[in-house]
């Protein structure tokens, strides 16, 4: 180190702010805005998040763009090939196809991210109720859920069909009854395992009730978790409507899914190969972004910075 | 309303059992009786699996005890209350916990954490109070008013440990219990912490039992301390009585085994050393707790429990070596001989 | 006595989401034969990651040595490649951590763990292993251990463990054992058996400790030597006697008065106030500065330079130099020395 040149003077003492001690530099930042940076860093599910927003995107705009709507009959150019005309081609009734995908876009989507969203409510709140009491409660709670997810839900299905008939929200119904279990179990660990943190037990020792222990100790912090298996279900959701489209549960027609048009294009795989390629590829792709998004998420959620 | 002989709390005979798997009873407290009294500091001492812990929560009713008395101003924790009766409980006494990254939750602010008991128990009117009412309990422990809006993550070990004792502050208790509230912290950090406490129960008159297991800090801080071992309590004394006359060898082998800050010291100082590990407390031994460790263990140690006996003015101590009818079986002892 | 480790202006840093934080700066310290050297801090200060670094435990990224050496008798360990390092690891430096329960295989008995290193480092067959695994075990003091070796770690107690590390960790007669909070876990009547066992170890078998720890108490007990560290800088070394008596570094001051000792009972502790120093943007000078009571214009701008107060104790503090004002250590960091409480 070179020669230091230092005067008397630099032997005074050093004014200091009592307030200093004390500072905390930098600006506030929550949890969930370092896992947010995180999460940007993570360059794949970034692509994930892009990839679903143009899904988006075109589920709503889609049939605009090209200019041609999903219904209209047009028997003359039935089961034409992908051209400038009609960009993925047309089925066996002159649809244009393109149009078509982003209408079963928004079907397979809606019936996706609902399914996903009633498996979020009730599985919470049948996993934090049973976890937070534990015992009895518990033990009852949870053996209603093993019940319910021995039950072939292809049975279900059937059933409800007969009840409400084809349609949107039969298929939803069908795949919440038994799609919560799995969140119910995810939050009835998280929950039992907070619980007997010391924070908890300081809300106890102040006076705070079941419900209020609930709705702002537990629950929030099951957050990670929760966000991730919603994410981790909506493609499970989306798949589960194609397969059931398949079977011939689906949508009516003229409403059109994925699902619908995947099962309506296998008959002519051989000689039309394009009827089927659009709409399971894109099946394929979204099942891949929200995978992709749901392990970026966990990853960056992944509380590995507690001190 | 004050209980004529000052005593705040009284503790009468408290267990408190788990029941584990396989029929087997885990006695964490099997038996302690102590008093606090107003305004004093009362040290809870002992190593891992005395049932300190255990001890302290028990009398706060965050457990329930399984046999005994609490009395908290003459009233009795234990028994049947109504949930308003619970919920009043909880305003006049107040925890302060060990780990300070688990005892607040990361998702609320320190401004909702600290304002958490007044929003229980409806203390303040309008927002603003609300506020005011957090930066002043902020600015009593020595953290700004613009660490309200921050995250528990922000915060160093020591500050949420300050934040914590603000949440327990703004219920205005009159009763704290430290559970091993400074056991986690540096060294430095411990001191910054115990003259807070300090300085916090002079000015607002409170009543603490502070629970740890560090000697030193405990009879620093304490007027009064109670040994713990295996569930049971071994002596209560006043700090300088405990230190300077312990009657119960394992309050000895205790003060002896702790290194001191001074290496000469160290050095030249004798020790009494005690061999192998703490008994189990699903099992533990027969007559007196401590026998199969104590260097002056004898055939009635095993044969008779030994009686919570007052051996002088406000030095209670259970051991037999203190009890008239059997101290002719020590003596042959000498304490001399057991020293290293 | 010979010097067998000499570390020289060790620093490592790690790479982290907010940038890089420069865990220590500059560490310098020697370790001789047959001594215990105490590197003493809070957290924060280093110590730990100076300890994993000797080994070359620490993953490297997100860590990386961005200067410095490490000479094992005269070698550079940093320059050596990871197989060079296993060889050395357990053998010549050899390890044992703060919670027994976490550093011990659950899965493998305890035999087969000590075991371990005597195959590798010693090519002993599986029955000499097992026969000097019984004698490590009675070495450090485990009652009946030829039914012991059998057990796993969870059939053993807190304090039996750390023995049972012990054991591992002098297996093949390391020339240094790196204690990292040996005792820090364990009750206070445990943690006693456990010094004193190092102790006789150490005269047994003559291996140089570094003990890192932040009880003073554990200091006075076990260290030849002291190194205190804060902000990821060494402030103050010197013998055992210097440190607790004639220390001259502000912070060791503030260690000393921020405990209570047991003969103290009236006075407010002195605690030192604010909270350590915030690595990823170290202060340019001396770190302690922000929280120490003496300081001076100088130290928030350049680190001083270490003065040596005698052949075995060097201070890093402004206060030393000639134009600096005398200043006197405060009263409660004052150690008593006399033993004036024979009875106990």
């Amino acid at each position: 180190m070179a020669e230091l040149e230092l005067k008397q003077a630099d032997f005074e003492p050093l004014q200091k702010n009592e307030a200093d001690a004390e500072r905390i530099g930098g600006p506030s930042r929550t949890f969930l805005q370092d896992a947010w940076r995180r999460f940007k860093q993570n360059k794949l599910a970034m692509f994930g998040i892009v990839v679903i927003i143009i899904l988006a995107f075109l589920s709503i705009f889609g049939s605009m763009i090209s200019g041609h709507n999903y219904y209209t009959n047009d028997l003359i150019n039935a089961n034409k090939p992908p051209s400038a005309e009609h960009w993925f081609g047309t089925d066996a009734l002159g649809r244009d196809l393109f149009a078509r995908t982003w209408y079963g876009a928004r079907i397979s989507l809606f019936i996706g991210l609902m399914a996903a969203l009633l498996d979020l409510v009730i599985g919470v709140l049948w996993g934090a109720i049973s976890g937070y009491f534990g015992g009895k409660v518990d033990e009852y709670m949870m053996r209603i859920a093993d019940i319910l997810s021995g039950v072939p839900y292809l049975l279900v299905v059937i059933l409800l069909l007969v009840v409400m008939g084809q349609g949107l929200w039969t298929l939803i119904i069908a795949m919440t009854i038994t799609g919560w279990i799995n969140m119910a179990r995810i939050v009835r660990g998280e929950v039992m395992r907070l619980r007997s943190e010391e924070y908890v037990m300081a809300a106890r020792s102040l006076g705070a009730s079941t419900s209020r222990i609930l709705k702002k100790h537990l629950i929030p912090n099951t957050f990670g978790p929760v966000l991730v298996t919603l994410t981790l279900s909506i493609p499970t959701a989306i798949f589960t409507e194609a397969f059931l489209s398949y079977l011939g549960l689906g949508v009516p027609a003229p409403k059109a899914s994925w699902g619908t048009m995947t099962s309506d294009a296998l008959p002519a795989l051989q000689y039309l190969p394009y009827q089927l390629f659009f709409p399971a590829f894109f099946i394929c792709l979204t099942m891949l972004a929200f995978n992709i998004i749901g392990d970026g998420l966990r990853d960056a959620l992944d509380p590995k910075e507690r001190k | 309303m004050l209980t004529d002989n000052g005593k705040l709390l009284e503790v009468k005979e408290l267990e408190k059992h788990f029941s584990l798997d396989g029929n087997k009873v885990l006695r964490a407290v099997d038996g302690i009786t102590f008093d606090i009294y107003k305004g004093e500091t009362f040290g809870l001492v002992g190593e891992s699996g005395c049932g300190k812990s255990t001890a302290g929560r028990t009398i706060m009713r965050l457990y329930d005890a399984t046999a005994g008395q609490v009395l908290f101003d003459g009233k009795d924790v234990h028994s049947k209350k109504s949930k308003r009766e619970l919920k009043a409980f909880t305003r006049e006494m107040q925890m302060i916990f060990q780990d300070p990254y688990a005892s607040l939750n990361p998702r609320m602010t320190v401004k909702d954490i600290i304002a958490e008991g007044i929003d229980i128990h409806g203390l303040a009117k309008t927002k603003k109070q609300r506020s005011e009412m957090v930066m002043e309990l902020l600015e009593t422990v020595g953290l700004n008013p613009e660490h309200a809006s921050r995250y528990p993550h922000e915060f160093s070990g020591g500050q949420r440990q300050r934040i914590g004792i603000a949440r327990a502050l703004a219920v205005d208790p009159s009763f704290i219990v430290a559970d091993e509230a400074i056991s986690a912290l540096d060294v430095s950090i411990q001191a910054q912490v115990v003259n807070l406490l300090k300085r916090l129960q002079h000015e607002r008159g409170l009543t603490y039992l502070f629970i740890a297991h560090d000697l030193s800090m405990v009879k620093y801080i304490s007027d009064r301390v109670g040994v713990m071992y295996l569930g049971a309590m071994a002596e209560v004394a006043t700090s300088e009585d405990l230190y300077n006359d312990p009657l119960h060898p394992y309050t000895k082998v205790l003060l002896s085994a702790i290194p001191v800050a001074d290496p000469i010291k160290e050095r030249t100082r004798e020790r009494i050393v005690v061999e192998g590990d703490v008994p189990s407390p699903i099992n533990p031994p027969s007559g007196c707790r401590f026998r199969t460790r104590c260097p002056f263990a004898q055939d009635v140690c095993a044969k008779v429990v030994p009686a919570w006996l007052e051996a002088k003015p406000g030095h209670w101590a259970a051991c037999h070596m203190n009890d008239e009818r059997y101290k002719d079986h020590f003596a042959h002892v000498k304490e001399e001989d057991v020293r290293v | 006595m010979k010097k067998i480790l000499e570390v020289k202006d060790l620093s490592v840093n790690f790479d982290s989401f907010g940038g890089e934080v420069k865990a220590i700066r500059g560490v310098t310290f020697d370790l001789h034969e047959k001594e215990t050297l105490a590197i003493v801090g809070e957290s924060g200060s280093g110590k730990s990651v100076t300890a994993q670094s000797l080994m070359r435990l620490i993953p490297m990224p997100p860590g990386k040595f961005a200067d410095g050496s490490i000479k094992f008798e005269g070698e550079d360990l940093i320059e050596k490649s990871e197989k060079q390092m296993e060889s050395i690891r357990g053998k010549e430096i050899s390890m044992i951590f703060q919670d027994p329960m976490t550093s011990l295989n659950p899965t493998m008995t305890i035999g087969k763990q000590i075991a371990e290193s005597l195959i590798k480092h010693q090519n002993m067959s599986k029955k000499e292993a097992h026969e000097r695994g019984i004698e490590l075990l009675r070495l450090v003091g485990l009652p009946n251990p030829e039914a012991r070796i059998k057990q796993y770690p969870h059939e053993y107690s807190g304090g039996m463990r750390q023995r049972a590390m012990i054991a591992i960790a002098l297996a093949c007669n390391p020339k240094i054992l790196v204690a990292d909070e040996p005792t820090t876990a364990l009750d206070v009547t445990i943690q006693a058996q456990i010094l004193d066992l190092m102790r006789d170890l150490q005269e047994k078998t003559g291996t140089a400790i570094i003990l890192i720890t932040h009880d003073l108490g554990v200091v006075a007990n076990s260290a030849h030597r002291v190194a205190v560290m804060y902000g990821g800088k060494i402030v103050e070394t010197g013998t055992v006697d210097e440190i607790f008596y004639n220390p001259k570094h502000p912070y060791t001051w503030g260690l000393l008065s921020s405990m209570p000792n047991l003969d103290q009972s009236e006075g407010e502790l002195q605690a030192i106030p604010g909270t350590p120093p915030n690595l990823l943007d170290p202060p340019k000078g001396c770190p302690f500065a922000a929280r120490c009571p003496y300081a001076m214009k100088v130290c928030e701008n350049h680190m001083p330079d270490y003065a040596e107060l005698s052949e075995t104790q060097k201070t890093a503090c402004w206060l030393l130099d000639e134009r600096a004002p005398k200043v006197e250590p405060p009263k409660s960091a004052i150690v008593g020395g006399v033993d004036q409480h024979a009875h106990r």
